[in-house]
């Protein structure tokens, strides 16, 4: 199996004010490609682990991974499928509010959509070091929840499928927004694609 | 007791071209500011704690801090003291090699100077994430090169650290972007041998 980096939905500058077209261009083309090849390179040498698997559901399965290369897998295929989920769940038409069925979902579990973007900003700007803000819906009670990750561990491997992923590795935003992680989460949600989230709901409701 | 932000012995620009002057000012200015704010925020809810203990001590014992802050003083107090020995071991006029007693137990327990660089480059370049590599001196008084994820300190594991490299990307994502390796070859001309010898001799 070998793994592709996904086409960027838009130009590097399409964020913008939100995140810089430099920040973009190299979060895209240098780190995201570096955690796809060095993703390559691991499957090269076990194609047995990785045969006609999507990289969410080596993920899912980490625990069947051989050991000597699970920590890769984390680190590589993690960072592959996190930001493979990052950059769509942005667009330049984003921001807003949820709709459907997954403002209800949002209601139900924090009471108002308002509630949901409070904790998961606070999420977010909490996490000491390299990792993630999540929204993400539980496998079997398909419950939604916040959660963090550090460094480039995937939701997948706890039983979780991510709708809404929030890079806070310095590289997401430094170069704009230095030590001010808390603006970089706050303005975010200005290029939020609530389309592919709700979508990926729906979807993450039939798993 | 404050625990308060030791002064920065140079100009932002006196590393340059090494590393650039809005990097070591929000780095020293936000930064590590940050961690020494948060820091003393944090013991306030237990000021007998830290009364009379430097920060080494806190954090060479974390079992002993009051567990509703422990993680807070680990991380801040962690952030805290491995930036006052970041700032102390850099200078501009750093670089060249170490001398005396310490280029001595180099040469020991690595083989040679050579040596050593490649090995602490490839342990400062292989961390996943935010952390550090250091130099440190072990209970037995040897040298050996260990990794730290985010702010922990080597000290937690009995270890003193002489030689800090910071890779987290704030200390280098302004100027270097995703190329870490480009940053930490070029720490090494300005690393201030005579304060890592000092430390060196201090603890042995």
């Amino acid at each position: 199996m070998i793994y592709e980096l996904p086409k960027l939905p838009y130009a590097y500058d399409a964020l913008e004010p939100y995140i810089d077209a430099k920040t973009v261009e190299i979060h895209y083309t240098k780190h995201h490609q570096s955690y796809l090849h060095n993703l390559n390179n691991i499957a090269k040498d076990y194609p047995e682990v990785f045969l006609d698997k999507k990289i969410t559901q080596v993920l899912t399965d980490i625990d069947n991974v051989p050991e000597k290369i699970r920590q890769q897998v984390i680190n590589q295929g993690g960072g592959y499928a996190n930001h493979n989920l990052y950059w769509l769940i942005l667009s330049p038409n984003g921001g807003g509010k949820p709709d459907g069925k997954l403002v209800e979902a949002i209601k139900q579990r924090f009471e108002t959509y308002e509630n949901c973007k409070r904790e998961l900003e606070a999420a977010a700007v909490s996490v000491f070091g390299s990792g993630y803000g999540w929204l993400v819906v539980d496998k079997n009670t398909k419950q939604l929840d916040i959660i963090t990750t550090k460094n480039q561990d995937s939701p997948y491997s706890i039983n979780k499928i991510p709708l809404i992923v929030i890079d806070v590795w310095e590289h997401a935003y430094y170069l704009n927004y230095q030590n001010r992680r808390p603006e970089y989460v706050a303005k975010i949600f200005n290029v939020i694609n609530w389309d592919e989230i709700e979508a990926n709901y729906e979807k993450a409701l039939l798993y | 007791m404050k625990f308060e932000l030791p002064k920065l012995l140079y100009d932002y620009n006196a590393l340059e071209p090494s590393i650039d002057a809005l990097t070591v000012e929000i780095h020293y200015d936000r930064h590590h500011r940050g961690y020494a704010n948060k820091l003393n925020e944090a013991l306030e809810k237990h000021p007998e704690f830290a009364e009379g203990k430097t920060i080494e001590a806190i954090l060479s014992d974390v079992n002993s801090i009051p567990e509703d802050i422990r993680q807070a003083v680990i991380n801040t107090g962690g952030g805290y003291a491995n930036h006052n020995l970041y700032w102390a071991i850099l200078s501009p006029n750093g670089g060249g090699l170490p001398k005396g007693e310490l280029l001595a137990a180099i040469t020991k327990t690595f083989g040679s100077f050579p040596e050593f660089k490649t090995e602490l480059t490839k342990k400062a370049n292989s961390v996943f994430g935010s952390g550090w590599a250091f130099l440190v001196v072990n209970k037995n008084k040897a040298l050996e090169i260990v990794a730290s994820a985010n702010q922990n300190s080597p000290l937690s594991d009995g270890k003193t650290p002489i030689l800090g490299i910071d890779v987290w990307e704030h200390a280098y994502y302004l100027n270097y972007q995703n190329k870490r390796p480009d940053y930490v070859t070029a720490i090494w001309n300005i690393i201030n041998w005579d304060e890592v010898e000092r430390l060196y001799n201090e603890t042995v």
